[in-house]
């Protein structure tokens, strides 16, 4: 029996346009439309797409920054917003902890990182500053960090180092989920290999289950278990990373590998293989009708501008695409 | 075919090594001398005599600024024809030192504009962070009543106030404060808006931070910077205000010294006994001046800037 | 490898003059760009990449940033003797750049077609009713969709990708010689940045332009450069063709960081991580500037910078270990 620790069911969240004297609601911004995925203790689940998709708002849901507008999510079995904001300080918020893309502004530049890093202790345990800063020296030495950095403040840091102090940050109320939105992104090529395999150590080490939001599917591959592709707002395709990085079966998830690919000039039968999608990807406004990727898909159908596809099973992973019923 | 060409000279002028060491000199000025005439005001302000210590007879004023010697007036500065070595600025219709006069009214006008400043920087910085950081129809609330104290005639209100409650120290402040926070509020709000949808700030949500820690340890140590801009240039501003009232008879009245009522008591003497009017007319110049430079100057040290460039 | 060669830069020394020292951004950086051919330069933030490019253009920011030795040399003549007004010509019109984000590129307030107009109407001298069918080719040059409503729309009307490919009709509008592009494609999605390069493969095959193509991501440096370089602390240290930087790399900096970069064809069971992190640019060591985090280090590299060294027509190293 597979220990889900997260499960996302159905969610929508949708964003009201409003206009006019007296903010009449025009439209809707469809930013997540039917979202449904699970997450294993110890395992790490990566949601990919490119801007637009959702996937930061998907984010956001679980960590209650925002509300949903429909569906469930539900943590250790129990649907998160159900409980109230006591329930919420004790049973939820020092399990699921954040890290951010942007390490120079994650951190309140005028705070000490000590006061930093022991924040989550100080809103949320009783302990004394004394002890909260011994706690923090151990955090600080896990990521890498020596004790003299307690007194300095973030814009000493280089950006990987402040990753560090991020990822220590979220460790301190010891808990059993993180999410991460893209938290190599924005580092130096040769600092991202340290900050992951720093990830993969402390999953290791402390059990934790791991929600990544990433773009670059190599990352995705080095770092994930399961991978959930998202396209305006919905799951196009979801299975564990060895299937769908070698048999991928939604045309989106192929045109993402190809794209992502190391493919060298003189190499010309990959040349030939490489699909480049035409357009952008529309306006989350105004969906096109149908399979939402119709539009730039290069094996596009005729039912597929008419009939919304099914999430469906294939061996073991799901796939939302009409070739596939 | 490239062509062999000689290597550019380099030239090793003194202006080459980034900013000049004159240019340097000059910013500093900038700084310094307005710093030390403040300071000078303040220290006039402060030791104009030392009752605050119990010794009322001490202090840098070399006369009492309300002693009437009517036998002395109108007697010119002492470096021009017929000025008296005692009376190094001259004196009033009331033989009154005038330089005494100038170093009390130091203590009147300064004590008047900083307790207004930090009044209405108070209640300015509460009110805009509680805006920035609810939002909605509170936000609404307060900025429409942030638009109404901006478009209030200030004149009007302290004659208002002077009327009602008669002139005086206190009704300066009063007028001073009551319109005074607006501007805060306003700036105030709008960082604490930016602030509050940072990256950190939302980190803070995650972590189970009350909207209490957000607003004190996160959204008002970052707006510092632009208060205390705020608030430095507003010293001019105050001052001068408060002169214009005491000009006006509405603010600080006899016998208590205020530059602006002295400028006030000369102002039918400026072909005669010009020094009546001027000294303090140059004291309110020198001080609003010295606090825009010092305004200027510190607000280009506290914003986000590259400053090794 | 054929093709006249449109730029050749020796020996550039740029640095800038801060309160707290000199900081030596580019320090003895030579390599060179035929026509119709992509010139990587790869390195990480800080190595100097974009400096270089700047220096070319000599878009310093002055007084601090300043070129203190070196040639630039574009078809027969020193681009760091010309006058600035001759620069001036030379900037749009031989030699063009790209930036980074599209945005801050664009001016918000003015349209497409004023923005394209700009460079045409200062290189160009054409009468005032031919402008508009330059704009509209150089927008066709890019391959944006009906180009006769861009021209009257405004930036924020665009997309990212759009907005992008806006710029580079600015950049080729006058039909440069040179392309800088100073990583374009880090701000667009993954399937926007493979439509963004085969449109510059597409350009570059019908202008015979050449590209200076600057970024720290391997995946588009192997997708359209044809040679590279590596950039590290204000040096390259490896110049090779693409084939070569990815299958055989020779210097320990290009090795460590092609295999700490996780790439999709392989499954990698654990990243190579380079210990430290790049050194400040003020006070360098004396030796290789690699040498603290190299894994193979010898006494000599401590004390001593390598020179550099021509393995074969196209391949140049500067490292001890490779003779």
């Amino acid at each position: 029996m597979p220990d889900v620790l997260l499960e996302v069911r159905d969610i929508v969240k949708h964003y009201p346009v409003t206009r006019g004297l007296l903010q009449r609601t025009v439209g809707w911004v469809r930013a997540i439309d039917g979202v449904s995925f699970s997450v294993e203790r110890g395992k790490t689940m990566s949601l990919v797409g490119e801007s637009g998709a959702g996937k930061t708002t998907v984010a956001k849901m679980i960590l209650l920054l925002e509300r949903l507008t429909s569906g469930t999510i539900l943590f250790e079995g129990e649907d998160i917003y159900k409980y109230s904001s006591a329930e919420l300080k004790k049973n939820y918020r020092p399990k699921v902890q954040s890290v951010q893309q942007n390490p120079w502004s994650s951190m309140n530049p005028r705070m000490r990182i000590r006061d930093i890093v022991g924040e989550p202790l100080f809103v949320n345990t009783d302990l004394a500053k004394k002890d909260a800063y011994s706690k923090v020296i151990e955090l600080l030495e896990q990521v890498g960090i020596g004790p003299e950095g307690m007194t300095r403040y973030p814009h000493e840091f280089s950006g990987g180092q402040r990753q560090r102090i991020a990822v220590a940050r979220a460790l301190a109320l010891h808990p059993n989920m993180l999410i991460l939105d893209e938290p190599v992104s924005a580092l130096d090529v040769s600092i991202r290999a340290q900050i992951m395999n720093l990830l993969k150590d402390l999953q290791n080490q402390y059990n934790l289950s791991y929600v990544v939001i990433a773009h670059n599917l190599a990352t995705v591959r080095y770092m994930s278990h399961t991978v959930a592709i998202m396209y305006l707002g919905q799951l196009v395709e979801f299975g564990e990373s060895e299937d769908l990085f070698e048999r991928p079966l939604h045309p989106y998830t192929r045109a993402l590998i190809s794209a992502s690919q190391l493919t060298l000039p003189e190499d010309s039968e990959g040349q030939a293989k490489q699909i480049i999608l035409t357009g952008e990807m529309p306006s989350p406004l105004n969906p096109p009708p149908g399979c939402r990727f119709h539009t730039r898909c290069t094996e596009a159908g005729e039912r597929c501008s008419r009939d919304v596809p099914e999430m469906r099973k294939v061996g073991k992973q799901q796939v939302k695409c009409h070739h596939y019923s | 075919m490239i062509n062999i060409l000689p290597t550019i000279n380099v030239k090793k002028k003194k202006q080459y090594r980034g900013i000049t060491r004159a240019t340097r000199i000059v910013r500093n000025l900038a700084f310094i001398i307005p710093a030390a005439i403040m300071a000078l005001m303040v220290i006039m302000a402060i030791f104009a005599d030392l009752s605050w210590m119990g010794l009322p007879n001490v202090g840098i004023a070399p006369h009492d600024p309300n002693a009437q010697v009517m036998t002395n007036r109108y007697l010119p500065p002492s470096f021009m024809e017929g000025g008296k070595s005692e009376y190094l600025l001259g004196t009033d219709k009331f033989g009154r030192d005038i330089l005494s006069r100038v170093i009390f009214g130091a203590r009147v006008s300064l004590s008047v504009s900083l307790i207004a400043i930090f009044i209405t920087a108070f209640v300015g910085t509460a009110l805009g962070i509680l805006a920035g950081y609810v939002g909605g129809r509170f936000e609404g609330l307060i900025m429409r009543i942030v638009d109404m104290a901006l478009s209030f005639p200030f004149l009007l209100l302290a004659m208002l106030l002077a009327v009602a409650i008669g002139p005086g120290f206190w009704t300066v402040v009063f007028a001073l404060s009551a319109l005074g926070w607006a501007g805060y509020a306003r700036m105030i709000r709008g960082e604490a808006m930016r602030i509050n949808q940072s990256d950190f700030v939302a980190q803070a949500r995650v972590i189970g931070a009350t909207p209490w820690r957000i607003m004190s340890r996160h959204i008002f140590p970052n707006i510092v910077n632009t208060l205390i801009v705020i608030m430095t240039l507003q010293v001019g501003m105050m001052i001068l205000a408060e002169s214009a009232l005491s000009y006006l008879g509405i603010g600080i009245t006899a016998p208590q010294a205020s530059w602006g009522s002295m400028v006030a008591d000369g102002r039918s003497y400026l072909d005669t006994a010009w020094w009546i009017s001027t000294f303090p007319g140059i004291c309110i110049g020198l001080v609003v001046l010295s606090g825009n430079f010092l305004g200027d100057w510190i607000r280009d040290k506290l914003d986000p800037r590259l400053r090794q460039l | 490898m054929s093709g006249n060669i449109v730029l050749q830069v020796e020996d550039l020394h740029t640095s800038f003059f801060t309160r707290a020292g000199e900081v030596k951004a580019v320090d003895g950086v030579s390599f060179f760009v035929r026509e119709a051919e992509t010139f990587g330069i790869v390195g990480e933030s800080g190595c100097g990449k974009s400096v270089t490019g700047l220096s070319i253009l000599r878009l310093l920011p002055e007084p601090s940033g300043q070129i203190v030795g070196g040639k630039i040399i574009m078809e027969g003549k020193n681009l760091l003797e010309l006058s600035k007004s001759h620069m001036r010509a030379y900037r749009g019109k031989m030699i063009s750049m790209i930036l980074q984000d599209p945005m801050s590129s664009l001016n918000p307030v003015y349209t497409v077609g004023d923005q394209i107009g700009e460079s045409v109407r200062l290189h160009q001298d054409l009468p005032e009713n031919m402008v508009e069918p330059e704009v509209i080719s150089a927008l066709r040059l890019l391959r944006i969709p009906a180009p006769e409503v861009r021209l009257k729309e405004y930036p924020f009307q665009l997309s990212g990708g759009m907005r992008q490919r806006v710029v580079g009709a600015i950049a080729m509008s006058c039909r440069p010689h040179l392309l800088i592009a100073d990583e374009p494609t880090t701000a667009l999605d993954a399937t926007i940045q493979a439509q963004y390069i085969a449109l510059f493969e597409d350009i570059q095959e019908k202008t015979n332009v050449a590209i200076i193509f600057i970024t720290h991501d391997f995946g588009v440096v192997a997708r359209i450069c044809d040679r590279v370089g590596v950039m590290y602390a204000g040096k390259i240290v490896e110049t090779a063709p693409t084939r070569d930087i990815f299958k055989k790399p020779r210097h320990p900096y290009t090795k460590a960081l092609i295999h700490s970069v996780p790439q999709l064809d392989r499954k990698d069971e654990r990243l190579y991580s380079i210990e430290g992190q790049p050194p400040s640019m003020m006070n360098l060591p004396p030796g290789c500037r690699f040498y603290p985090r190299c894994d193979v280090s010898l006494d000599i590299c401590k004390e001593q910078e390598p020179p550099e060294v021509k393995l074969n027509e196209n391949h140049s190293i500067s490292c001890w270990r490779v003779k």
